[in-house]
């Protein structure tokens, strides 16, 4: 039998439901000379700001257990360098859905590099990142108030008809009211969630290992609570949700689905192999098989 | 960018060279050819990440990694066994412009740096170039890879920074061969002094802490005259005058 993998997602059509996370798969040209990105339901690109950024000193990057934290920064070219260079050269190559990750200090500089981005043919997403921990004064601090991620959110609406999806931070206590507060300003979806503030010692300096500090950890250690707040918010909220956070296999994806994920990012597990998503990909019909599954969109939500 | 492969290889050795230096020899089928200067990802059961090492030596059949032992991964990857298979992530970075050199060559190692000059030294001894050695360490214990360079007919120049053995100080102590083009690996207080002493052009391997090794992650950035460059994917050999100190 022909399983589905199909997803549908803020009106467009994914083959299916797997995508590489930002800041996990460069601007997707990386690993396009070896294996054919088609085989991708999406790619989420690296987070990318109005003007280019160096990002962070090193290092930016402490492993643990069961994952790692990063503190990278927003190193990136700036939005003018994605719409021009970057995404028409993923375009050539990519026929699948291509997601801009756009994060900013202020409102409205998130609101002119959404209009920059949203201009952009080639972009079919917006994913408006107000969850990123590794820098000071922006990012995160948009997220983990409800009338902050309300307000960003309004103002981006207003310069963009693209779909408009809002990536959230898990560091707040109570995710499902910044979800609603970004649903009722205006997002046609939700992804969830960005990484986790975290840190780590040198014992033998006495020194954070990282040179931020604190990082965001990611990786199969957060993948529980990534999966608890994506069945809180799916079932709170009416626009769909992008599952992310700690996702390693083809059977993490259906959990995140069976939570209420329509579509489901693949973050860390694309560090340590840069192959992952296509393996999950293959993998998926195999395991919708065993599982008596036809049709991949079925299962959505049905935990 | 080139192409990536995933490959599990059999390990054939995995002896100690030194109190705290491993040589590990993997086989198997599926190896990509390896420039000079690249390296790949190493699979440490048990731990999350792989680690990057740099290529010592490498044909169609077998690969060969000299890593030392500083933490909890290397020291699980110095446990392993003959008959273990390890998964690894190959060929990966920009490797040593090996053509650059017109005849004379100078290769200055530390440490470990020493690993990947010795490939490229063999690939420049086959391409007909005259090839010179200076390699330093902190003491004689951690002296590495003297015969294998003889073996190439390259006698290196030895130079041990508490003057153990060869010549006392620091790389740039010794009395350097006359050469036409450098290449470097080592820590990086060496490689500036190189880079800062020597008036002939030349390339120097960047070490950074690395996420993924394969460019995605921009955890391995440094600034460069040409602006932020990725250790991993846009180095990990990158010119002299690339390099801001």
């Amino acid at each position: 039998m022909v399983r589905d993998l199909s997803t549908d997602f803020c009106g467009l059509k994914l083959k299916n439901p797997v995508i590489p996370a930002s800041g996990t798969f460069g601007f997707g040209l990386e690993m396009a000379d070896s294996f054919d990105l088609n085989i991708l339901g999406g790619i989420s690109l690296k987070g990318t700001t109005l003007e280019p950024r160096f990002g962070n000193p090193t290092p930016r990057i402490a492993e643990c257990e069961g994952g790692l934290l990063n503190a990278v920064g927003l190193q990136n070219p700036g939005v003018n360098a994605l719409v021009s260079e970057k995404v028409p050269a993923l375009r050539k190559l990519y026929h699948g859905c291509i997601i801009a990750n756009i994060s900013g200090f202020a409102v409205e500089e998130y609101r002119e590099a959404c209009r920059i981005a949203g201009a952009c043919e080639g972009i079919d997403i917006i994913e408006l990142n107000i969850s990123c921990p590794n820098v000071h004064g922006g990012g995160m601090a948009f997220g983990t108030d409800p009338r902050a991620a309300a307000e960003v959110t309004a103002a981006v609406r207003t310069v963009t008809r693209k779909p408009l999806v809002v990536k959230l931070s898990p560091n707040v206590s109570d995710i499902v009211a910044i979800a609603r507060a970004c649903e009722d300003a205006g997002a046609d979806g939700l992804c969830l969630v960005n990484t986790f503030l975290g840190m780590r010692i040198d014992i033998k300096t006495r020194k954070p290992v990282l040179a931020n500090r604190t990082g965001g950890l990611s990786g199969p250690a957060i993948f529980p609570v990534a999966l608890r707040m994506v069945n809180q918010v799916a079932h709170a909220c009416s626009v769909p949700v992008m599952g992310c956070g700690g996702v390693s296999s083809a059977n993490d994806v259906i959990e995140m689905m069976m939570a209420g994920a329509r579509a489901v990012q693949v973050g860390s597990e694309n560090l340590r192999n840069p192959f992952a998503c296509r393996e999950i990909a293959e993998t998926l019909p195999q395991l919708m098989e065993q599982l008596g599954i036809e049709k991949l969109s079925d299962i959505v939500g049905c935990v | 960018m080139p192409s990536i492969s995933k490959i599990r290889l059999e390990i054939l050795s995995n002896l100690p060279v030194t109190h705290n230096c491993f040589r590990l020899e993997l086989g198997g089928d599926g190896l990509p050819d390896f420039a000079p200067g690249q390296f790949v990802q190493l699979e440490v059961p048990g731990k999350y990440l792989r680690r990057p090492l740099s290529v010592h030596d490498a044909d169609n059949e077998r690969i060969v990694l000299i890593y030392k032992t500083v933490g909890e991964g290397t020291a699980l990857l110095s446990q392993m066994v003959p008959g273990q298979a390890l998964e690894l992530l190959a060929p990966l970075g920009h490797g040593f412009t090996a053509n650059a050199c017109k005849d004379r060559t100078l290769l200055l190692g530390g440490g470990l740096g020493s690993a990947p000059l010795y490939l490229l030294a063999r690939k420049l001894i086959a391409a007909g170039k005259q090839v010179n050695a200076v390699l330093c360490f902190n003491t004689a214990a951690d002296v590495v890879l003297q015969d294998e360079y003889r073996a190439l007919g390259v006698e290196p120049v030895i130079v041990t920074l508490d003057g153990s053995m060869g010549i006392k100080g620091m790389v740039t102590d010794a009395p350097l061969p006359e050469h036409d083009f450098f290449y470097t690996c080592g820590p990086l207080p060496m490689m500036r002094a190189v880079c800062k002493t020597l008036d002939t052009p030349g390339e120097a391997s960047m070490e950074e802490r690395m996420g993924c090794g394969a460019g995605f992650c921009y955890g391995c950035t440094i600034q460069t005259a040409g602006g932020p460059a990725r250790v991993c994917a846009d180095g990990p050999v990158f010119r002299k005058e690339d390099l801001l100190w």
